[in-house]
């Protein structure tokens, strides 16, 4: 823990926030990608150290970058069919089970007598389909490019092993097409974005230089912790203030501009790029993964006959508008009534690291 | 530490290594369980009679306005075995720390077990053993008991119901006064210890961080506390949902807001280790062996030396006040200056994706 106290500094916080608050001369507005970093952010109340004057301010938006939030309504409601078969133990990171789908979240299926069980890594899972062959043992696999390398490596473990018993039911998204299809849409406010450390430390920072040359738009890759953030606020607010849009590496601790290049072959073998639905915002070209087609045999998908589910979002929720950073989560009309963590109509309200949820816990009354 | 002075080996129970669902019929099985199992270690005479139900004569605790003090709680821990305790400990301490948050000395408890087809009768006088000890322990007789059984498949193993009976002492009225702006909130010492001892050892997780839980009775510190300040507001003990589920009940329930700073929130290296890792408020992990109290500006330092004093209290501390502001909501001043609201969990916690 040494070494996390030395990134929560009070001092240096202080410091760094007094920095930007001297250098700030116009209003920006900078997205975080990354859920982690949104929870961070409201959890150590980071955005009220940053200058609010009228015309002299920074606004932190949160991005689209909670794994949860982003997962299609469909992915749920095929996740809910597999995880209901009496045949299925249905492995999912804990925080996906209460997800709402369409009728009910995976808690209800498990409460109603399916098999599902949380695990902390795909691995498990894979051990798990060894320990019980005649059980059909089904991983969901969703997140960004950080989660993709164990779960590319539990297939690729799986296969070697010949395990028959154990696919993976695949909605992976990718950082870099989220933010150009963001820096596309009609209406954004976007002056900067924070990249995703813990995405960039698999991926490395190569893939960003032509985005932010592209749309003359600051990128620095920034880690979680307040020291951490707040260096990354200060660094995009610089190159604002001095006209520039280039990508900086503010987590160089445990980023580097190639990457995990171990990982990426793993991930380059077993998944292959698709198209995309996110959940609120639609589908985006090229922005997911799938399995590829040497892997093809372990798609749950394939396995249990759900790929024609599909699902129709609630036209209340506008967690859309908000994973783009054109609402605020407190702006929208359902928050705090029809929609709240108890009774959440999207993925946002959902996740700890969901806007609207961080927003509702951390801010409300 | 295991404590077999009080036990016995169960030789009639060797023909039968595992509970069947004949031990809970009523039968020969059943009281082969109790001679060989239960009254060994909780023998006392007013168990020992084996009525249908037990008589206390209470007259003397009660003598110049005592009062009595209930509670129930139920036990369904996985694994029955974890470091720092057991089911058994948290059995008996569970209870008893209910009753010592009315201010109460605990006295007798009751105690319901429901067995699993195919248990080991070898870990079942383990978890009882345990039991005995944490009830000597903390001075309370099991005087009365049932045990069921389930079908295999029905249960995990053993559950186990304690009612706990304690008594008032005259003078003492824990929440005579409301709490009120300026009050002082004390933790009693670090917390999550509990809740990340029995996650160091479910399933699928193997860091192997020295985490023990904190099972312990409280009513002895109660008293100490009792002694250095009358008129304590309010006590909480922060068991599931953890410090921060008590401090939402306490603003609640006392119709006042709560300010906490993030840097004087006692936690043990390790369980913060353990939390980051998996995503993991400790604010929101369980405790056994904790207490949250409000007190009067003036006493909080008496009571924390008090407190300090104690072998449960040693790492004491004063978390924050009763502030006038936000009535019903807890707010925590963050390390590095900002604030937020601490929210009442939903559910359980889950750990997050990354």
């Amino acid at each position: 823990m040494k070494h996390l106290a030395e990134y929560r500094d009070p001092e240096t916080a202080r410091r760094l926030a007094a920095e930007i608050g001297r250098i700030v001369t116009r209003p920006w507005a900078i997205m975080e990608v990354c859920g982690g970093q949104t929870h961070s952010i409201i959890r150590n109340g980071i955005d009220q150290l940053l200058p609010d004057e009228p015309g002299r301010r920074v606004e932190m938006i949160h991005g689209p970058g909670c794994p949860v939030c982003v997962t299609p309504l469909e992915t749920i409601d095929k996740a809910l069919a597999i995880a209901a078969r009496p045949e299925v133990i249905f492995c999912s990171f804990g925080d996906m089970l209460r997800v709402p789908g369409s009728k009910e979240n995976l808690f209800q299926v498990k409460g109603g007598g399916g098999d599902v069980r949380v695990v902390y890594s795909p691995l498990d899972a894979v051990k798990l389909a060894q320990r019980c062959p005649e059980r059909e043992v089904v991983f969901l696999a969703i997140g960004f490019e950080t989660t993709a390398p164990a779960n590319a490596m539990a297939v690729k473990l799986a296969k070697e092993q010949g395990l028959t018993n154990f696919t993976m039911l695949v909605s992976h998204v990718l950082v870099p097409p989220a933010i150009e299809a963001i820096m596309r849409s009609p209406g954004h406010r976007v002056n900067a974005f924070l990249a995703a450390g813990h995405v960039c430390s698999v991926m490395g920072t190569w893939q960003y230089p032509p985005l932010a040359a592209r749309f003359g738009v600051p990128i620095v890759v920034t880690g979680f912790e307040p020291l951490d953030l707040l260096e990354g606020i200060r660094r995009a607010v610089v190159q604002l203030e001095e006209g520039r849009a280039e990508v900086e590496n503010a987590y160089s601790r445990v980023v580097s501009e190639r990457g995990n290049e171990a990982a990426q072959r793993v991930i380059a073998e077993v998944f292959a790029p698709t198209d995309r639905a996110w959940r609120g915002i639609g589908t985006i070209p090229a922005s997911g993964w799938r399995l590829s087609d040497a892997y093809r045999a372990f798609d749950a998908e394939q396995r249990f006959g759900v790929a024609g589910i599909t699902a129709i979002e609630s036209p209340l929720c506008k967690s859309g508008a908000v994973l783009q950073g054109t609402l605020k989560p407190d702006q929208c009309p359902a928050f705090g009534k029809e929609c709240t963590p108890r009774t959440p109509l999207g993925a946002t309200m959902v996740s700890s690291e969901g806007a609207c949820a961080a927003y509702y816990n951390f801010r409300h009354g | 530490m295991a404590d077999f002075a009080h036990f016995s080996c169960p030789t009639s129970l060797r023909d039968y290594p595992h509970v069947i669902l004949g031990h809970g019929g009523g039968g020969a099985l059943s009281r082969d369980l109790i001679e060989g199992v239960f009254l060994p270690a909780f023998s006392n005479p007013l168990l020992d009679r084996l009525g249908d139900s037990t008589v206390l004569d209470m007259a003397g605790d009660l003598a110049g306005g005592g009062r009595l003090a209930l509670s129930t709680d139920s036990y369904v821990v996985r694994p029955l075995f974890f470091p720092g305790g057991s089911i058994g400990e948290l059995a008996v301490n569970g209870t008893v720390n209910d009753l010592a948050m009315s201010g109460a000395i605990p006295k007798v408890l009751t105690c319901g077990f429901i067995l699993e087809e195919g248990l080991p009768i070898a870990d079942l006088a383990r978890v009882v053993e345990r039991m005995a000890a944490a009830a000597r322990k903390a001075g309370v007789r099991i005087v009365t008991g049932d045990t069921k059984v389930v079908e295999r498949g029905h249960g995990d193993g053993v559950y186990i119901n304690t009612s706990g009976l304690g008594v008032v002492p005259p003078e003492v009225m824990v929440g005579r006064e409301p709490p009120r702006p300026g009050d002082a909130v004390l933790c009693s010492g670090t917390i999550g210890d509990h809740g990340m001892a029995i996650m160091s050892v479910r399933e699928g997780l193997e860091f192997d961080a020295p985490i023990e839980s904190d099972s312990a009775p409280l009513h002895g510190l109660v008293a100490a506390m009792l002694a250095a300040c009358r008129d304590i507001r309010m006590l909480r003990d922060p068991t599931r949902g953890g410090v921060a589920t008590s401090l939402n009940e306490m603003a609640a329930v006392g119709n006042v807001g709560i300010e906490i700073d993030e840097h004087a929130v006692p936690v043990n290296p390790h369980v913060a280790a353990a939390c980051e890792i998996l995503g993991l408020d400790p604010l929101l992990v369980a405790n056994e062996g904790k207490l949250l109290a409000i007190v009067p500006a003036a006493a909080a330092d008496r009571v924390l030396a008090a407190l300090r004093a104690h072998e449960h209290g040693r790492q004491a501390v004063m978390l924050g006040r009763v502030v006038a502001e936000h009535p019903r909501l807890v707010v925590m001043k963050t390390r590095v200056g900002g604030t937020r609201v601490l929210p009442m969990p939903i559910g359980e916690q889950l750990p997050r994706i990354c």
